[in-house]
Formats: C-alpha cells, structure tokens, sequence
C-alpha cells in the first residue's frame, strides 16, 4: 500500500456522464475547483495538465488508466512549491459508482513515500473543492471560496 | 441513499466509534486486525461499529489484494461544518480553538 493516501467519498445527485463532464470540462473546473483548467486529450498515455488562472502550471501528469465514466487514474506532480515537486509523482483515482439515483464519487490520493507533504498540502483542499463539486450539480452553486484561485499562491 | 446526516450524528453517539475514528486519522488505511491492536474491544464489536461508520460514509473502504483497507473519510463532517459555520468565522474559530488548546496545555503542565 501506498504509505501517504487519503480517500474521499461523496454521493452526489447527478449521472456518472454529467459527473464525469465536471471533473474533465473547464466549465465546471472553473466553478468550483479555484478556477482552474486542465489541458488534456483524455486518452491513456496523454499528458495532463491543471493551469491557474495566470496561466501556470500548477500540477501535471498523465493518463493513467480512463474508463468514462467509471474511472480516471492520473499521476500528479507540483510545480507550485519546489520542496513539493521534488517528491515527484503521486497517484490520484476517481471512480464513479451508480447507486440508484446517486453517483458515489471515490477520490484516492497517494504517493509511496511516508509523509508526503504533496498528500498534505491537497487533503487541505479536496473535502472543500469536492463538497464544491457536490453543490454545484445538485443545486447549480458552487461554495464560497472555490469560485476564485487563492490570493498569493 | 449516501450519507444522510440522520445516519453520520447517530454513527458519531458512541465513544468506541469515535475512537476508530481517531485511530484512522493518525494512520490512515488500516486493515480490521491492524484497528484490533490495542483496543479493549472484540474483532466483532469492531466489525459492527465499523459497519455502521461505513453506512454513514465516515469511513471509506478501498480492497487492496485480499486485504480490505479503512480511511477516514472527511467528507460527512466537512458538510456539516459548511452547513452552520460561515466562510468568515472559520479563522476566528481556529484563533480560538488554538488558545483554548494553548490554555489548556499550560494548565495540565
């Protein structure tokens, strides 16, 4: 087992096709994952990318493992915080369940190293931007503070 | 279906279930017999609480091989905390949480 791991499960009011458009599709990510967008073909092999509104690259990896719309396996490098990037690749996992008229959201985030600060600095974020997700497809608004990219990062 | 709020504050009324809970926030992703070790309590009793944190999606369950892997999942409690407390108490709160945490320490040394 990966020895840095957080797991996340939501259920959310949607299809696993409209929750798969959110995770991928810019205008969603814009609404409520802090503005950003992720530049990607979406085929095993490509190179993923997540920009901030300034245009840098804040993270990016490649495709994994894609099955739409049951899962997504990217990995994920920080270019944000040089202490960070220099944990190199983490492991993140979406996986989409239908349960009747829910879709369970599954999010892994790991990396085989103890400790990892990358693990640490996004199970700051992801409860937030994932509760965020939720909202925005059930009731079509966001939560505060997911809909612009923090000031001084 | 998913986790009612009804089913997270009942899963949350028992201390042993709160406990497996701390126990999975200082080591995440342990199996049954790894959340056994050191608890005055039986494989069973465990089992049952952990059956009932699952349904209320507190913990997450992932199978890794043949071992079955529990997480503490955040979520639940993160919907509540963002149904009554606003975006601008937070920092306030934590100010706060910190000196009563500060205050206390000093008072047990």
């Amino acid at each position: 087992m990966a020895d840095s791991e957080f797991v996340y499960v939501t259920y959310i009011r949607t299809t696993p096709e409209k929750l798969w458009r959110a995770l991928t599709e810019p205008e969603f990510t814009r609404k409520f994952w802090v503005e950003t967008v992720q530049e990607c073909e979406w085929k095993a092999g490509s190179t993923w990318k997540l920009k901030v509104p300034d245009g840098r690259i804040a993270d990016s990896g490649e495709v994994l493992e894609i099955d739409p719309p049951r899962k997504l396996v990217l990995s994920w490098q920080n270019h944000l915080f040089p202490e960070v990037t220099a944990e190199g690749f983490s492991r993140l996992t979406y996986s989409l369940e239908q349960m009747g008229s829910t879709v369970k959201l599954t999010v892994t985030h790991s990396m085989e190293r103890k400790d990892s600060e990358l693990v640490k600095k996004v199970s700051n974020g992801w409860p937030h931007i994932l509760a965020s997700l939720k909202s925005l497809l059930e009731t079509g608004q966001q939560l505060e503070g997911t809909d612009h990219w923090p000031e001084g990062i | 279906m998913g986790a009612d709020v009804d089913k997270v504050f009942k899963a949350l009324a028992a201390p042993e279930r709160r406990l497996l809970l701390d126990r999975l926030r200082a080591s995440n992703g342990q199996t049954l017999s790894e959340l056994c070790m050191h608890l005055d309590m039986t494989r069973q009793a465990v089992t049952k609480h952990l059956k009932l944190l699952e349904e209320a999606a507190l913990v997450a369950t992932i199978r890794r091989g043949r071992e079955k892997l529990h997480y503490l999942n955040p979520m639940p409690i993160h919907e509540i905390a963002e149904r009554w407390i606003g975006k601008y108490e937070r920092g306030r709160l934590r100010v706060l949480a910190e000196l009563k945490s500060k205050l206390e320490e000093d008072t047990d040394g």
